[in-house]
């Protein structure tokens, strides 16, 4: 902790003493002591209205001496005897005292925790098995830890809404609901979309939007991840696969330069849902829909399995050597001023530093990515839609990203460039290029996870692994390095960009020498000015600032401030 | 949203909204009453007006609408009936109370429902709803007609012939 030792409070938990910044709450501070509190209601992204009460612990303070008598003697350690309090608090809405005692076990709060599990399950339905919540619910969880294993409740359970349509992407039912407000304060608070709110509140206490409005929000399907039962659920993932199935990857979501932090959720090399990892310094604890759904290509019947040459007017299956043969025979009998690359800011830092490599080793003409600038949504969303646009700048020593992509198609044209590389790209979809500009080309070769018309014009098709699929760095927007973790193999013979750069390096006469992006990571870290130094740990799962770009991210602005106003713990 | 405010009921509505200057959903509760007051229930559109009003999403007003039974979200009969259910009253007979105005007065109960409280006679002129405690415990069956407080009611026929 790097606080003045003057802003420490010495606080008791369960019989130890702790130190805690002021003004830290008293669940935080168990966090830290490494107690759990069991809670629902409480995230410290949101504000806390403690209605939960799970959160109940036993607390005590030095007791005030009689008029008359001393005060209590400090022990030998500075610290006075603790006067329990003969009531519960809740920890998620209280800020610790100096010399304050908490108290997570005992008799009280066992009490407290079995009588607000009975409160929880009397109206719940025990529809567990059919629950896409069960494994990683909450009610569930602190149920088997503190319920009582058997209900007293003889009554009619309440009726409410069930399966309702609440927005495009979300599903509620009411039954499952213990009325947390969690979804409500999201919407209020973080997505400043306050469609959400409790009808009938009593007994019928009943979730709902507004008849004809919906909850449909770019960020609406993070109110599914904060529901600590099954009463929020997404359309996309219901139903498909039980959760204790599923292999989870920490790794960062491609799909802008914000960089998300993510955990891919997959099952024998199929993707089944991806939800966003906390990270104070990139995404918070969120991530757009639009992000968080963009997966389903990457199981599609659309994606190139084999490598593919051109044969007449179609394609042939070939083998990896053969393709990589062919290309290098090609590439072989050219200037290096006649070959260009089209690379891309989707690849890794590892897979850039191996296009830098094949650009000095072919001596290339031209060296370029595709830019994908957008606007920004004033939340997660970069402008930049591209992961890496910062990784290429500094790895491929680009000023200004895609500027030279109108030279490259008008030396085309002139019978200048020879040989375009598109590495990653599909130049007639996302840039300015249209099939007749290839066709006076004499070599045309093209990685890419899918099926494209670049592809379709090209002379050699390679299948190249996709970002669920890769291992490697990149830097976001801010100038942030995080690692991209491997979630999944790729489908038939996808490989990876580095490994079909090295090859085609290999066979135009390059060196070797190259096994695996640790050892890429390792060359990166030795040769690229920004990079010296760096070490794969020090990435860590969390990322490390690289250099300061100067942007922002506006949803963690707006964060700073809640936390510095004490309406969030952050 | 098809719902005519007369400019004097607006105005009215405005001066209450005055009397909130830190938040305009403090004021939620005040333009409520005054809404029920005029039209005598908040429907639909009374809420979506509301919202628009104080700048809200109209969930927030629906939330405080079907919080306060107090707040009707369907029509009532020309004369409301409330006959309290609570404890005191129950013992003394409010159920049957209850029956014996909806039988001579024909109104039909069996859609009433938790979130549909209110049933109203077939000629519209009584509509009639359970109420919580009207503070008479000693002189049960209690019940309210309008604002008319009546106690130790037995005569049905001549309670419902004071309201013509």
């Amino acid at each position: 902790m790097s606080e003045e030792k003057s802003d420490l409070i010495d606080v008791q938990i369960d019989g130890e003493w702790h130190k805690f910044p002021k003004g830290t709450r008293m669940i935080e501070a168990c966090k830290e002591a490494g107690v759990e509190v069991p809670h629902y209601c409480y995230h410290p992204k949101l504000t806390s209205p403690g209605n939960c009460r799970m959160c109940l612990v036993e607390m005590g303070m030095p007791p005030r001496p009689r008029p008359g008598d001393d005060p209590a003697e400090p022990d030998e350690d500075g610290h006075l005897p603790i006067g329990w309090m003969p009531r519960p608090v809740i920890a998620c809405a209280n800020t610790i005292a100096p010399n304050m005692g908490i108290r997570t076990t005992g008799p009280l709060t066992e009490e407290c925790r079995r009588g607000v599990m009975e409160f929880l399950l009397a109206n719940h339905p025990l529809d567990c098995p059919i629950c896409d919540q069960a494994g990683e619910c909450s009610l569930q969880e602190f149920s088997v830890e503190h319920g009582k294993g058997e209900s007293r409740f003889r009554e009619q359970k309440v009726k409410k809404p069930k399966n309702v349509d609440i927005g495009p992407r979300i599903r509620l039912d009411d039954e499952r609901c213990i009325m947390c407000s969690r979804c409500i304060r999201f919407t209020d608070e973080i997505a400043d979309d306050p469609v959400l709110g409790f009808t009938d509140r009593g007994s019928h206490t009943t979730l709902a939007v507004h008849p004809g409005h919906e909850l449909a929000n770019n960020y609406s399907l993070n109110t599914v991840d904060i529901c600590p039962v099954g009463a929020l659920t997404s359309n996309d993932f219901r139903f498909q696969m039980r959760v204790w199935f599923m292999k989870e990857v920490n790794t960062i979501d491609p799909n802008c330069g914000t960089g998300c932090n993510i955990v891919v959720h997959s099952r024998q090399d199929e993707i089944y849902r991806i939800t966003p990892r906390e990270n104070n310094d990139v995404n918070s604890a969120w991530i757009p829909d639009s992000h968080r759904l963009n997966y389903h290509w990457i199981n599609s019947e659309l994606r190139l399995t084999d490598p593919l040459i051109k044969d007449g007017k179609s394609h042939r299956q070939t083998s990896w050597e053969d393709a990589i043969e062919l290309s290098a025979s090609k590439l072989s009998g050219l200037k290096g001023s006649e070959i260009a690359i089209v690379a891309s800011a989707r690849m890794t830092n590892e897979e850039l530093f191996m296009v830098r490599r094949l650009a000095t080793h072919l001596d290339a003409g031209y060296v370029d990515i595709v830019p994908r600038m957008e606007k920004s949504d004033g939340y997660l969303i970069s402008a930049d839609r591209n992961p890496n646009t910062t990784g290429a700048k500094l790895i491929l020593g680009l000023e200004d990203p895609g500027s030279k992509l109108g030279k490259i198609k008008d030396a085309i044209i002139k019978d200048e460039v020879k040989a375009l590389l598109v590495l990653q790209e599909n130049l007639i979809d996302d840039a300015d290029f249209a099939a007749e500009d290839f066709s006076s080309l004499e070599f045309l070769l093209t990685s890419y996870p899918m099926a494209n018309p670049t592809a379709e014009a090209a002379d050699v098709v390679l299948p190249g692994a996709c970002w669920a699929e890769k291992s490697g760095t990149m830097l976001n927007v801010t100038g942030r390095l995080q690692r991209l973790n491997q979630a999944i193999d790729g489908p038939g013979q996808t490989m990876q960009s580095w490994e079909i750069i090295r090859d085609l390096i290999q066979n135009t006469g390059g060196g070797n020498g190259i096994y695996s992006t640790q050892d890429l990571f390792n060359l990166l870290t030795s040769e690229i000015p920004d990079f010296v130094g760096v070490t794969w740990d020090q990435i860590g799962d969390l990322g490390m600032q690289l250099v300061d770009t100067g942007e922002t991210i506006p949803l963690l602005e707006k964060e700073r401030q809640r936390i510095a106003k004490g309406l969030i713990v952050g | 949203m098809s719902i005519a405010i007369p400019a004097d009921l607006e105005k009215e509505i405005d001066k209450r909204i005055t009397h909130y200057p830190v938040s305009k959903r403090s004021a939620v509760l005040p333009v409520l009453h005054a809404l029920q007051h005029h039209f005598g229930f908040i429907d639909e559109d009374a809420v979506e007006w509301t919202a628009a009003k104080l700048e809200l999403e109209p969930i927030k007003v629906l939330e405080v609408v079907t919080f306060y039974p107090g707040f009707r979200q369907s029509a009532p009969g020309k004369y409301h009936i409330r006959v309290c259910r609570t404890l005191s009253c129950a013992m003394a007979g409010s159920y049957e109370l209850m029956e014996s105005i909806c039988e001579k007065a024909d109104i039909d109960r069996s859609g009433v429902t938790h979130h549909d409280p209110i049933a109203v006679s077939k000629d519209g002129k009584f509509s009639i709803e359970f109420a919580e405690c009207l503070a008479s415990c000693g002189t049960g069956p209690v019940c309210l007609v309008q604002d008319d407080f009546h106690e130790a009611v037995k005569d049905v026929d001549g309670l419902l012939a004071q309201y013509k």
